[in-house]
C-alpha cells in the first residue's frame, strides 16, 4: 500500500449563505482508502486543529443507499465509471493531484451545509405516483401473474436506480428525467403498473416540473454519470408514456372514474 | 419480574390464526383518532407505517437519513426466504419453521418463528403486487436460490439487491400513504429519547438534523423499527449511521434488553485493510452457492499466490467438516471455521486474516458469463474495493459483524414490557434465537411490519383513550430538557480526541473480547475497561460546532455515548451465558471437535435485562423457552 499527498479544494457553505472553496492539504492518504475515508481522515485532522469539519452525506458506504453525492473534479461521484463516491478508491488518484470537491449543483437541490444537499424533491416526485395502489393483504398468489424474464429483467434494470441525483448534477439543465423515467418506467413496464400508468406518468412529470428541474435536451450526460448505468432508453419510454397520457388527459380520459351503481 | 410472552394456546400450527381471531378490532372511525409513532423507515418501519395508515391510523414516521428509502435494509443483498415450495423440493411452512428454530440454535421463541414461517408466503405475494422485480424463469415464474442452513431452494431474490428492491417496494407503499395524507414523514430526524407517562410509551423526543431543533411528538403508541446494534463493534457491515440510541434510550426508560450477546458474524466479507477503514463490506452469502471456500493445507503455502497452490494442497475445510451442507453451512459455523483456519496460521492475505472463496470450478462448469449474470455486481464491487478480479483469482474473505439477533424484549404482540412500546424487525429479539439464517432478516422485517403489528397493535390501543397525552405533559418537558442538556454537555467538553477515535477504540475492544470467540477472562477484562473508556469519553471528547445547525459530529457523539453504555450490557450478557450457542461462542464450552456446546438445562431462556440506574448491575429477568414442536438436539450440519 502506498500513500498519496493530495491537495483539496472543498466547497464550504452554511445554508443559504454564499459559499466558497477552501484549500485543504491532505498528505499521507492510504491508496486503499475510499474517497469518503479520505474525507474522514481530513475531518479528523480539522477537528484536532479546532476547525470545522466538512459536512457530507453518506451512510451505507457500499454503493447502494444513494446518500453520498459530491461532484469530484467536476464529475458527479468522481471519475470512475459506474461507481458511487463511497466506492471510489484513492488508488484512482496520484500523489500531487489537486482534487475539486463540490456539492451536486441544481436549483432543486439546495445546499444545506458544505457538501450536503436537500434531495427531498425526489421523494415528492415519487409521492406523486411512483407506486402501485395495492393494499397490504389484498394480493393473489405471486405466481398467478407470470411475467416474462425479459420484462422482469428490464424492470429490474430501471429499479436499480439509487436516487442519488448524479443524473441531475451531470445535466447542464439540471433535468431529473433519467431518475423520473427509471422510477416511472419500472412500474409502467410491468403488468402490475398498467392500471395507474397514465396517472403515474402525468403526476410524476408534473411534480418534476414543479420542483424546478430543467428540461431534457438529449445530451445523455446523465447516463454517463449514473453509478448504476441506468439507460437513457427509459427517457424515451417516459416521453412516449407521457405523450399518450397527456393526449388522453386532454380529452378527459384519465380523470374519468369507472362507472357503475351502488 | 415475570415476563408474560402472551403466546396463544393451542397447537403450534393454529396459534397465529387463533390469535388473529381473538385480537381486538377498532372500528374504522375510531382508528383515525389514534396516532402511532414509527421510528425508522427500513423494511419493518416502512411496511408498518404504510399498512397502519392503510388501516386508518394516523402515522408519523421518522428516519435520520435524508429519505426513507435509504434505511440500511437497502443494503441486503442475497434474498428473502418464503415457504412457497414453488420448486417442489419438499419445502413447507413447517420446514421453514424447523430450519429457523434449529438455525437459531434452539434459542428462539417457537410460536413467533412459526408465525414468521406462515406469513412468509404472503410477503412474496405482497411484494410482487407492488411491482418488486424479483428474478424470474423464462416461463414467467419466480426463480429461487439456496441459502445457508437449508436443503431446499426457498430464497427469492432480485439480482444481488434484494433488500433494495423490497425496501423500495415498502417505500412506494409509504409514499402512497404520504400522498394520501395518512403518514407524515420526518426525514433527517433522529429520536433522542422515549417519553413514558405512567409507564406507558406515549411519545418521543427528536432532533431535527438540519436545524438542530429538539422537538416533542406525542402518540398513542410508539413503534421502534430502528435496526440492530452491530456498530458497537465500530467496524461492521452496517451503515455508518446505524446505532443503538432508540432502543438503548427505551431500555433506560424501563424496556428490557434481551440476549444482546447474540451477534452475527457474517463469514463472507472483504477483509480489513487498514486502520483508516470505516466499514466492512459484505459479499453475499449467495456466493457460496457457487464459490468454494479454502485455505492452504500447509501454513508454509500461505505466502504463495493461489494459482501456485495445487488442488491437493488445498483444504476445502467446510466441505471436509460439513459434508452434507458443505459451503452452505450456516453463518456462525462458517465464520468460526474461518477463524480456526486463520488461528491455525493458514489464513491468506495481509495479516493472515482471510480465506479464499474460489469460483474457478463454477466458471469452468457454467462459463464466466453465467457467473457474471448471477453475481456480476458483487464481483464488480469486490474489484472496486480490493483492486482484484474474482474472475481471475479467488476472492479473499473474512468474517465481519453483520447482524444482531438480540434486541428489546417483546411479547407475541411485539410489545415490550413497557405498554405501548412495540419493537419490530432487527430491533427486537424474538425470531432468530442465537443465530439468524441467511435471507431471514428481510422476511422478519416485512412480516412484523406488513402482517403482525397491524393485527396486534389493536390489542393495546383498544384500551387507550386516543390523544389523551399531549406534548404539554411535563414528561415531555423533562425529556426535552435532558436532551438539550446533553447537547450542551458535549459541546462544552472541548477535549482532545475525536468521537471516531473513541468509537474505534471501543469497537476494537468489543471485537477482541466479545467477538467470534469469548472467554470469561476476556469479558471480565472488557468489563473493567469499558467504564474507564466511557469516563474518558465524557472528559476528553471533542465535539466541534453548535447545536443549532447541522452538526454530524454532534450526532455521532450521541450515538457513541450510548454505545459506551450498551457495550457493558453486551459483555455482561456474554459473560453470564455460560454456554456456547449460535453466534455466542464461549471458548470454555465446546465439544472436542470445536462445535458449540449448549447447556439446555441451565440456559434455555431469553435473558431480558432490566436497567437499574447502574450500568454494571442490571437485573436479569428470564423468559423460559419451552419447545413443543421441535426436539432440542445438538445442532449438526455434518
Amino acid at each position: 500500500m502506498s500513500q498519496l499527498n493530495l491537495h483539496l479544494k472543498v466547497w464550504r457553505q452554511n445554508g443559504s449563505q454564499p459559499g466558497h472553496f477552501q484549500d485543504i492539504d491532505a498528505p499521507d492518504i492510504p491508496d486503499h482508502a475510499s474517497f469518503l475515508e479520505m474525507m474522514d481522515i481530513v475531518n479528523e485532522r480539522l477537528i484536532s486543529k479546532g476547525e470545522d469539519p466538512v459536512a457530507f452525506d453518506h451512510d451505507c458506504r457500499e454503493g447502494i443507499c444513494g446518500m453520498c453525492s459530491m461532484q469530484i473534479n467536476g464529475v458527479p461521484h468522481g471519475p470512475e465509471k459506474a461507481t458511487t463516491t463511497c466506492q471510489l478508491h484513492m488508488r484512482k488518484f496520484r500523489t500531487g493531484d489537486t482534487i475539486w470537491v463540490e456539492p451536486f449543483r441544481a436549483r432543486a437541490f439546495p445546499v444545506l451545509k458544505d457538501l450536503m444537499i436537500d434531495r427531498s424533491a425526489f421523494d415528492r416526485i415519487q409521492q406523486a405516483g411512483g407506486f402501485v395502489s395495492v393494499r397490504t393483504g389484498a394480493p393473489q398468489d405471486a405466481n398467478a401473474l407470470p411475467i416474462g424474464k425479459e420484462v422482469a429483467d428490464a424492470a429490474m434494470d430501471a429499479a436499480e436506480c439509487i436516487g442519488c441525483g448524479a443524473c441531475v448534477a451531470a445535466c447542464k439543465n439540471a433535468s431529473a428525467m433519467l431518475f423520473v423515467s427509471a422510477k416511472a418506467g419500472q412500474l409502467n413496464s410491468l403488468p402490475q403498473g398498467q392500471p395507474e400508468k397514465d396517472r403515474r406518468t402525468l403526476g410524476m412529470v408534473r411534480q418534476m416540473d414543479k420542483e424546478g428541474f430543467g428540461n431534457c435536451t438529449n445530451q445523455y450526460e446523465c447516463e454517463a454519470a449514473c453509478p448504476k448505468e441506468i439507460s437513457v432508453r427509459w427517457i424515451t419510454k417516459l416521453n412516449r408514456d407521457y405523450a399518450v397520457a397527456a393526449v388522453k388527459d386532454a380529452f378527459g380520459n384519465t380523470r374519468k372514474e369507472a362507472g357503475g351503481g351502488d | 419480574m415475570s415476563l408474560n410472552s402472551n403466546i396463544p394456546s393451542g397447537p403450534m400450527a393454529t396459534k397465529w390464526s387463533k390469535h388473529k381471531q381473538d385480537s381486538k378490532l377498532i372500528n374504522p372511525k375510531n382508528k383515525r383518532k389514534f396516532t402511532v409513532l414509527v421510528v425508522g423507515s427500513g423494511l419493518a418501519g416502512s411496511s408498518a407505517a404504510a399498512t397502519l395508515s392503510e388501516l386508518g391510523y394516523k402515522v408519523k414516521c421518522f428516519c435520520f437519513q435524508d429519505s426513507a428509502r435509504r434505511a440500511h435494509s437497502i443494503a441486503a443483498q442475497g434474498g428473502i426466504n418464503a415457504a412457497k415450495n414453488y420448486q417442489n423440493d419438499g419445502d413447507s411452512v413447517h420446514r421453514l419453521f424447523y430450519d429457523t428454530v434449529k438455525g437459531g440454535d434452539f434459542r428462539a421463541r417457537e410460536a413467533n418463528v412459526h408465525r414468521l414461517a406462515e406469513v412468509s408466503v404472503n410477503i412474496i405475494d405482497q411484494c410482487v403486487a407492488q411491482g418488486v422485480p424479483f428474478a424470474r424463469e423464462y416461463g414467467g415464474m419466480l426463480a429461487n436460490r439456496s441459502f445457508g442452513g437449508a436443503q431446499v431452494s426457498r430464497t427469492f431474490y432480485a439480482r444481488g439487491q434484494t433488500g433494495q428492491q423490497l425496501l423500495l417496494g415498502a417505500y412506494s407503499a409509504l409514499n402512497k400513504e404520504i400522498a394520501g395524507g395518512g403518514v407524515q414523514m420526518f426525514p433527517r430526524t433522529e429520536m433522542l429519547d422515549l417519553v413514558t407517562v405512567d409507564g406507558h410509551a406515549k411519545g418521543i423526543v427528536t432532533r431535527d438534523l438540519v436545524t438542530g431543533k429538539i422537538e416533542s411528538h406525542a402518540g398513542d403508541a410508539v413503534l421502534l423499527c430502528t435496526g440492530g446494534y452491530g456498530n458497537v463493534f465500530y467496524l461492521s457491515t452496517n451503515a455508518m449511521g446505524c446505532n443503538v440510541t432508540a432502543t438503548w434510550r427505551a431500555h433506560r426508560k424501563g424496556a428490557f434488553f434481551a440476549n444482546p450477546c447474540y451477534t452475527q458474524i457474517h463469514p463472507t466479507c472483504i477483509p480489513v485493510s487498514g486502520d483508516y477503514q470505516s466499514k466492512l463490506t459484505l459479499m453475499s452469502e449467495s456466493l457460496r452457492n457457487d464459490g468454494r471456500v479454502w485455505v492452504p493445507k500447509n501454513a508454509a503455502d500461505c505466502g504463495k499466490t493461489p494459482d501456485q497452490i495445487p488442488e491437493d494442497a488445498r483444504d476445502y475445510y467446510l466441505e471436509r467438516k460439513y459434508p452434507s451442507f458443505g459451503n452452505l453451512a450456516p453463518r456462525d459455523i462458517s465464520s468460526r471455521a474461518a477463524k480456526e483456519a486463520c488461528d491455525d496460521g493458514r489464513g491468506v492475505g495481509p495479516g493472515g486474516r482471510g480465506v479464499y472463496l474460489d469460483f474457478a470450478e463454477a466458471i469452468g462448469q457454467f462459463g464466466a458469463k453465467t457467473i457474471a449474470e448471477r453475481y456480476g455486481n458483487l464481483f464488480d464491487m469486490y474489484e472496486r474495493i480490493t483492486g482484484e478480479s474474482a474472475y481471475k483469482r479467488p476472492m479473499r474473505i473474512y468474517p465481519a459483524v453483520h447482524y444482531t439477533m438480540g434486541g428489546l424484549w417483546v411479547d407475541y404482540n411485539l410489545m415490550s414490557n413497557l405498554p405501548g412500546l412495540h419493537v419490530l424487525g432487527e430491533a427486537n429479539f424474538s425470531d432468530h434465537g442465537a443465530n439468524r439464517l441467511g435471507a431471514s432478516a428481510l422476511m422478519q422485517g416485512l412480516a412484523d411490519g406488513y402482517f403482525v403489528i397491524p393485527t396486534t397493535i389493536a390489542n393495546y390501543l383498544v384500551n387507550q383513550k386516543p390523544g389523551s397525552i399531549t406534548t404539554e405533559h411535563p414528561e415531555f418537558k423533562k425529556a426535552v430538557e435532558n436532551c438539550t442538556a446533553q447537547t450542551k454537555r458535549f459541546l462544552n467538553i472541548k477535549g482532545k480526541r475525536s468521537v471516531d477515535s473513541f468509537h474505534r477504540e471501543l469497537g476494537l475492544l468489543v471485537w477482541d473480547k466479545c467477538g467470534m470467540a469469548r472467554t470469561k477472562e476476556g469479558l471480565t477484562e472488557a468489563l473493567n475497561r469499558i467504564p474507564a473508556l466511557r469516563e474518558e469519553f465524557w472528559q476528553n471528547v471533542n465535539v466541534p460546532g453548535s447545536g443549532d445547525f447541522t452538526n454530524p459530529e454532534l450526532e455521532k457523539a450521541g450515538r457513541v455515548a450510548d454505545f459506551m453504555e450498551f457495550a457493558e450490557l453486551l459483555c455482561l450478557d456474554a459473560r453470564h451465558r455460560e454456554e456456547s450457542c449460535g453466534g455466542h461462542f464461549r471458548s470454555e464450552y465446546q465439544y472436542p471437535d470445536g462445535e458449540a456446546k449448549r447447556d439446555d438445562e441451565n440456559f434455555s431462556y431469553a435473558a431480558a435485562w432490566e436497567y437499574t440506574g447502574n450500568f454494571s448491575q442490571p437485573t436479569l429477568n428470564k423468559e423460559p423457552l419451552t419447545f413443543e414442536e421441535v426436539h432440542l438436539a445438538v445442532r449438526s450440519y455434518k
